[in-house]
């Protein structure tokens, strides 16, 4: 792959975690969670590991970003910190 | 306390990028990891298992009793969710909503008060409103059986591209938890209760350990398939890659099951009689 594309996903996928931790909004955090997950399954699959890749997209991306919409719906909206 | 907190973890940051310059290339033949079990594993997984993904054949044969207890731990989390979260005792909802689906308007029964039947005159609704969408109910109801296909195919096809149990079964359950966040939870745990989703992920459960314990009766040891050659009537090479198959559909169905019941339990605040 083009060294270029894979420094930009790296780039995003640190931006993606840090501004995760770092917004007060929890559920902007569980999309932006959501958005690491698939950036991380680009990065997987460029490296060959393409079951790791299907995992990480099916559960990291999908199933898990539902569940902290869930968790953030039954609790506050905002964190407290 | 946040500064100190950010120090360390900048100091963190700096050793654990120090630590990866002692990492071995990627992609490099001749680094430790890559010697010994790995060319065992590409050069004899098709003979032994006659399957072409060598990472199914490492996952579910080779090293089956670690999927085995994996699938344990993703059994346990469900129950896990299920203690934390489930208020065993049933405490009436303090006001129940009725929308008339005629007109329009929302009825709020109070605790005690007389509740309309649901019908085509009546439908209930969550207290917290979450506005129905007729657009997002008709589009989720033409993917859902397409997702659950796609699951069916992706837990089948396992053995000749990326797949098997785990992403089959979590496709087929966000299939279903699709389904439940366009529609309401009641008509979700309506088709598929509480109750069966935990029976049916224990019995996931018990399929993957039943394999092996038929492998113990047949003469092998334990998850060695080949000694189910003489159960299927095939002969030991093919028996492995089917015991791979009945081992994966005990994971889809542990891992579906699962993801379902988990979001029952975390939806509805352990209530279930509504949620997302």
């Amino acid at each position: 792959m083009i060294w270029q594309v894979e420094f930009i996903i790296l780039f995003l996928v640190i931006i993606c975690g840090i501004a995760a931790l770092w917004v007060k909004d929890l559920l902007s955090a569980a999309i932006l969670f959501g958005a690491y997950s698939f950036m991380m399954c680009i990065l997987w699959a460029v490296m060959g590991a393409v079951d790791v890749a299907f995992t990480e997209a099916s559960v990291g991306a999908g199933v898990s970003t539902i569940f902290f919409v869930a968790a953030v719906f039954r609790t506050s909206r905002r964190t407290k910190d | 306390m946040k500064l100190i907190g950010m120090i360390s973890i900048f100091w963190l940051f700096i050793v654990l990028v120090y630590g990866t310059s002692d990492f071995s290339a990627w992609g490099d033949p001749e680094s430790p990891c890559n010697l010994h079990v790995s060319n065992y594993y590409i050069e004899h997984a098709m003979s032994d298992t006659s399957v072409p993904n060598i990472v199914t054949a490492i996952l579910a044969d080779y090293r089956g009793f670690d999927t085995m207890f994996e699938t344990a731990v993703i059994f346990s989390a469900g129950i896990a969710c299920f203690f934390l979260l489930r208020r065993p005792k049933y405490d009436a909802p303090e006001a129940v909503v009725f929308r008339h689906i005629q007109t329009g308007i929302t009825l709020r029964i109070e605790k005690g008060g007389r509740l309309p039947k649901e019908s085509d005159e009546f439908e209930r609704i969550d207290t917290q409103w979450v506005p129905y969408d007729l657009v997002i109910q008709v589009t989720s109801r033409i993917l859902v059986p397409f997702i659950q296909l796609f699951a069916l195919y992706v837990v089948a096809h396992g053995h000749h591209s990326p797949g098997g149990g785990f992403q089959g079964g979590v496709i087929f359950g966000a299939a279903i938890i699709l389904f439940a966040v366009s529609n309401t939870l009641r008509k979700t745990t309506h088709r598929v209760s509480e109750k069966r989703s935990a029976v049916l992920c224990a019995i996931g459960v018990l399929i993957y350990a039943g394999t092996g314990v038929c492998c113990l009766l047949a003469g092998g040891n334990f998850l060695d398939y080949s000694a189910l050659s003489g159960l299927l009537g095939v002969d030991p090479v093919t028996a492995r890659s089917h015991g791979i198959m009945m081992v994966e559909m005990g994971v889809g169905l542990a891992v579906t099951m699962v993801m379902i019941w988990i979001y029952y339990n975390l939806s509805s605040a352990g209530k279930q009689h509504e949620g997302l």
